[in-house]
This record gives structure tokens, sequence and C-alpha cells, in this order.
């Protein structure tokens, strides 16, 4: 297999000691086949081993190595060097403080998650002997798309509104609240809706799409979003001018 | 047990106007939202004709003169092509906003989509149908 040498260009922030973050260069000798990924598992491996990022999986399942690659939010273990050419410069996540180097901090984004209550509140709670919630496979297919969602975040740091309003919920916790609404099987809407159908859920959203333009998933929470705009907008009317029809 | 982590987290500003030009997608994202200037400059625009119109036959036949005038023809071409713009990129996006699901499987996109262009299409023959182009 060829090698290469790459040249990293890689954000680094040691809070102990530096009082701004900084570049640092690296030259990595690389195969045709590596991800950015396998390139910063060498330096730590070969040349230094301070270097911090998250990652675990390798192969764009758990969600944990998304960085800056080239001003682009990627996952690191799906951004192969053969498409770059040039320094690759690797930063942390846009939008979320720096704990070090590349990693992030993520309370925020749990936090919000943990608000929108991403797991089945069933309708109708029924003793375990009366078997499983069963459904067909066109109300499966119905959110089986947004079921795809890893929690990388990339979506956050692509977003617009966020950087600029963080107390937006957010693509990916607003994608999910969707995701369990069209659930057949749950009937947690209205607690959702309590977080999602206000000013800093799917009304601080503008649709610039940026976010499902990075997923790497192919979630599409834009769509998603504008979903819930449309069913929070029926929900309006329905109370306002048909106040007699009992959600 | 672990050592207690000294914590201090760096925080990064999003610049507060320069952030569009950060990336072509915002680019993109602010020119679609800016054709709304125009549009709304051309209803603008209506009202004004409508005020005219109102005003008296000489005061109509002044604004009718007025939309003749070159400056007036080259707002009017450049307000239809962010009118086209504006209308091509909302109407690229409606199969987001509006899945059809029959059975299990979703309605393609340019079904969705290409129903909007056909209604697009058939409100705009009316308008000129009614404004006795035919």
């Amino acid at each position: 297999m060829s090698e290469r040498e790459i040249e990293l260009e890689v954000l680094r922030y040691d809070p102990e000691k530096d009082e701004a973050p900084r570049f640092q260069r690296y030259s990595v000798p690389c195969k045709s086949d590596w991800v950015v990924l396998d390139a910063l598992n060498h330096v730590k491996a070969q040349q230094d081993p301070t270097l911090t990022y998250r990652w675990s999986c390798h192969m764009a399942v758990c969600g944990s190595c998304g960085m800056m690659i080239n001003g682009e939010p990627k996952l690191a273990c799906k951004a192969f060097l053969r498409n770059y050419t040039g320094v690759i410069r690797v930063e942390p996540l846009a939008h979320f403080p720096i704990e070090r180097d590349l990693v992030t901090v993520i309370d925020d984004f749990v936090s919000k998650l943990a608000r929108v209550k991403p797991y089945l509140i069933p309708k109708h709670e029924k003793p375990l002997g009366d078997g499983e919630y069963r459904q067909t496979p066109a109300e499966l297919k119905r959110y089986k798309q947004y079921t795809l969602c890893i929690n990388c975040m990339l979506c956050y740091a692509a977003c617009p509104e966020y950087g600029l309003i963080p107390r937006f919920i957010g693509p990916a916790a607003i994608t999910l609240a969707h995701r369990y609404n069209l659930d057949s099987r749950d009937g947690g809407r209205e607690q959702r809706q309590q977080e999602i159908a206000t000013s800093e859920g799917v009304w601080e959203c503008s649709f610039a799409g940026a976010c499902s333009e990075v997923c790497p998933e192919h979630v599409d929470p834009a769509g998603a979003l504008q979903q819930v705009k449309i069913a929070s907008t029926v929900d309006w009317y329905r109370d306002h001018l048909m106040p007699w029809l009992k959600r | 047990m672990a050592e207690e982590m000294s914590r201090r987290p760096y925080h990064r500003e999003v610049p507060k106007a320069r952030w569009v030009l950060d990336h072509a997608r915002y680019m993109r994202y602010m020119a679609r939202e800016a054709t709304c200037l125009f549009i709304g400059a051309y209803t603008l625009l209506l009202v004004v004709g409508i005020g005219r119109l109102a005003a008296g036959r000489a005061e109509y036949e002044a604004f009718l003169d007025a939309l003749r005038s070159p400056l007036s023809i080259a707002f009017h071409l450049v307000a239809l092509g962010f009118a086209v713009y504006h209308s091509v990129t909302w109407f690229n996006l409606t199969p987001k906003a509006l899945p059809v699901q029959v059975g299990e499987e979703f309605l393609p996109d340019r079904v969705i989509s290409g129903a909007h262009y056909a209604v697009w299409g058939l409100l705009s023959l009316a308008v000129l149908f009614l404004a006795g182009v035919f």
C-alpha cells in the first residue's frame, strides 16, 4: 500500500498551561486507506502522547470523533486522507467550549437531550405478561430514518443558529424528540412539546439546512425540525380556532 | 480514587456578522434569506400602485408611465430574478417539510416539489388570464 507524508495542523489547548488555543504541526507518514483518525492515532502513538481527542469505534457508529477538518464538521473516522491535499487543519467541534485539545465540553447537548425525553413513553402502560407493543412495517418506516442519529453533534457545529444563540435546543435533540413523537407506541408528545414547541426550541431554527448537509448518517434533522414546526402550528390553530377538539 | 481534574474550558466567540463568510453554505442560506427584501420591495411597489389608482386616473397613468422607465424595468428584472431564486430554493425544500407516506413508502421528493411547481404554474396562468393576457 502506498504511503505519503501529510501535514496535520492540530489545535492544541492545555487548560493548565495555555491562555488560548494554538496550532501545532505534525508530519505523518500515511497509508492510502487511512482516515484522519488514523493519522491522529499515529501522532499519539509515535510522536506526542499528550495529544487528546475522543474516539471509540473507528466505524462511524459511536459518534465520538466529531471534529472540524478544514473547517467542516466531520467524523475523523470517516474523513479519508486521500480526499485532502495540502495541510489538513484539525480543530475541535465548533460552537462547543474546548476542554483540552480536540475534546469539547458537551454538557450542554447532553442536558438538552435529556430535556426532550428521547425514549418511549407508552400511551398505556401494560403488564409485561401482555406482550410487546406491536408495530407495522409502515409505522416503523415513519420514524426509522431519525433513529440513525448517533449523537455526534456535527449538526450543532454546523448550525449557525446554535453558534449565535446557544440556548437553542438544536437539531439532534429536537430530531430525536420528533422520532419518538412519530412512534405509534408513544404517548409522550405533550411532554416533549413543552420543550421543543418554544422559542428556544424549534422556533429558533431558520432552516439554514447546514445540519442535514453535514449529518454523517443522513438523518436530515432540518427536515425533522420543519415537520415539528408544521405540527406545532396545526396544534396552535386547533387550540385557538377549534378549542372543542381536545388533543 | 481519580485525581480531581482542573477544568478551565476555553470558550470561542462566534463573530456576530462575519460568520456568514465562514462557509459557502452560510452564504447560500443568507442569499435565500436576502431575496425576501426584493419581494418586500416589489410588494410595496404594488401597494403604491393601488394608492395611485385610488387617487385618480391621471395619478395612475403617471404611475404606469414611471413603471416604463429603464430604472423601473431594471428593478423588475432584478426582483423577478430574486423571486424565482426564492421560489425555487423553497420549493426544492418542501419534500423535507411535507413528507407523504403512502402505505409503507414515502412519495419521492420530486413528486412533492413537482406538485408545488405545478400549482405555481397553474396559479400564474390564472393570474395572467385574469389580467387579460389570453
